[in-house]
């Protein structure tokens, strides 16, 4: 009986949670990349205690593979050396961790994990309990096995209609942002239903637990359905039976409702991830890079949306037009069903498997005075880089209509019918 | 009794260390490009026992917990703020960063005043203007964490579950 987060507590723990309470529980899984496990390490060393169990680590290199400077690459070593010395095997340098972490089938619902990044929480889309911890919480997990949770009060945003062409997911999450704000459910949980979300695939669902993160929540979860299970017997190496983690009978802190039929394509503007407005409030303002890729935006049907406006067309001239896939799978796709040879036919520049330009430590970094339209998932002031550039965040389509006339553009008038 | 350096809200994980610096772990190397591009001043002019005071969702964004140790680095007394962003209120317990949650400090404390903080009552004291204030008190098992000095040390000479006890 519960929200969803009480839900997979209670089953983890016998017993049943009550919101407000702190609990000790197992971990199922501790993951880290490249730019968090050094400082795991060195809590885990100071501690000096064994890990408890190598399996349940997992260490992904993303954020800046392979290394693009001496220093990140010195820090691999040293990571890569402590997997050795450990017996660490649970290493993945191909792609982004959020997607890696749900092709290899870390993620199943009713688990319990903790990563070290922000958007850990993309895996609430499989009903799984995720959240991002600081690097010291997940050396500690190594040796302890265990973390300890506030067991959090839930908003229910409920999502109904069916949205316009040309209008996606992340438009929809984009407006939620706006509504919400940046600290609109801080140590909260968000849940995400409705039959918007019903109707929705995986890659779509996906990225309203990844941003719930932007609204400051703890953990975004989506109730598992037949389109969850499909999904993780099909695209990843999950092994079931799954658990059909949902609400049951449920008391929420709030409650909201969104039409998303009644929404146009959004964009998240300078310098904040809630300043959001309608695209057509900044639709012709200039672009010098157009990134697309990352945990929110990066996958095979989003580089799919973006070839398909591209297919025949070309990138404006002063464009940078970068695509990143969100993996080495998803790269491969894209290769075999020959959207890389449109995305090479209109001019675009395609980027190393994993995070790219979104942190500013990889290739797309911004100079001063330049205006980003990324598919990312935040736009803080100098995150691509200079201090004095603008990003801008919409969805794939929004990117690809944008790199052709080279100024932020209407996906729309690109899409047939 | 530390001079205050004021803040916004919603101050984010890259604002107070953009991610380009986070090539080290080293607090004192880390320190000095702490606010950097927000307050240009700040790494130059903070001395230890200074006190930050901020509005709304300090710290939000990123999980790199190169932000407080940056902070902590910087020699920062104590944090006040309205609230915290989560990752960054357990980054900072985690590293024995001390940090407060107070509704009222915000208004009544001014950048540059002399402020006490007593980390054990919660008891806020500004020293230019005579205003105190009183902080939420913290729970009692980040208390723990805290009085360790972080939770690496609480782990040194405990096992976790003394935690719940």
């Amino acid at each position: 009986m519960g929200t969803i987060v009480e839900e997979i507590f209670s089953n983890k723990l016998g017993r049943k949670v009550t919101v407000g309470e702190i609990v000790l529980v197992d971990v199922d899984y501790m993951m880290s990349h490249d730019n968090t496990t050094p400082l795991a390490i060195k809590a885990f060393r100071d501690i000096g205690k064994p890990i408890k169990d190598n399996d349940k680590i997992v260490v992904h290199f993303d954020h800046a593979y392979p290394a693009p400077n001496i220093q990140a690459a010195e820090a691999q070593k040293k990571i890569v050396d402590f997997m050795k010395e450990q017996g660490i095997n649970n290493f993945y340098h191909q792609g982004i961790c959020h997607q890696v972490m749900i092709e290899e089938g870390f993620v199943v619902p009713g688990r319990i994990i903790i990563g070290g990044d922000s958007h850990s929480n993309t895996y609430g889309a499989f009903g799984c309990f995720a959240v991002g911890f600081g690097s010291t919480e997940i050396g500690c997990a190594w040796i302890t096995g265990k973390t300890w949770f506030k067991i959090p009060e839930t908003i229910h945003i409920k999502l109904k209609g069916k949205m316009q062409s040309g209008v996606y997911a992340k438009d929809i999450m984009l407006y939620i942002c706006g509504k919400l704000g940046m600290d609109g459910a801080t140590y909260k949980s968000v849940e995400f239903s409705g039959s918007y979300i019903d109707s929705l695939p995986m890659h779509e669902r996906i990225i309203f637990p990844n941003m719930s993160t932007e609204i400051g929540a703890k953990c975004g979860l989506i109730a598992v359905d037949d389109t969850t299970i499909d999904f993780l017997e099909n695209e990843t190496k999950a092994k079931g039976p799954f658990e059909k983690v949902k609400a049951i009978n449920p008391i929420y802190e709030k409650e909201i409702e969104v039409d998303v039929s009644l929404l146009e394509p959004q964009v998240a503007c300078h310098p904040d991830v809630d300043n959001v407005k309608e695209l057509k409030e900044v639709e012709g303002l200039a672009i010098d890079e157009v990134f697309l890729g990352t945990c929110t935006n990066g996958r095979y049907e989003d580089i799919e949306v973006f070839a398909k406006i591209l297919k025949g067309r070309k990138v404006n001239r002063f464009t940078r037009v970068l695509v990143n896939p969100a993996s080495r799978n998803v790269f491969e796709k894209a290769m075999k069903n020959g959207l890389i040879q449109i995305l090479q036919d209109a001019g675009c520049t395609i980027g190393v498997v994993g995070c790219g330009a979104c942190i500013g430590r990889h290739a797309g970094i911004l100079a001063g005075k330049e205006r980003a339209f990324t598919t990312m998932n935040r736009n803080f002031v100098g995150r691509m880089g200079s201090p004095d550039a603008e990003i801008y965040l919409g969805s794939p389509a929004a990117a690809a209509a944008t790199a052709i006339e080279g100024k932020i553009a209407d996906p729309r008038k690109y899409l047939e019918g | 009794m530390g001079k205050v350096w004021k803040f916004d809200n919603n101050l984010n994980t890259d604002q107070i260390i953009p991610a380009r610096y986070n090539i080290t772990i080293d607090e004192k190397e880390l320190a000095k490009n702490v606010f950097c591009e927000i307050r240009p001043d700040y790494p130059k002019n903070v001395v230890p026992g200074d006190i930050i005071v901020a509005g709304d969702n300090f710290g939000c964004g990123s999980s790199r917990e190169h932000a407080p140790i940056a902070i902590k680095g910087s020699g920062i007394k104590c944090i006040i703020a309205r609230s915290y962003a989560r990752i960054f209120y357990r980054n900072a317990i985690n590293i024995g960063l001390p940090i407060l949650e107070c509704k009222d400090a915000y208004d009544g404390i001014s950048e540059g005043d002399k402020v006490d903080v007593d980390l054990s009552t919660g008891l806020i004291l500004n020293i230019s203007t005579g205003k105190t204030f009183k902080a939420k008190p913290l729970p009692e098992f980040v208390l723990k964490i805290v009085e360790a000095g972080g939770i690496v040390n609480f782990l040194k000479n405990h096992e976790i579950e003394e935690l719940a006890k």
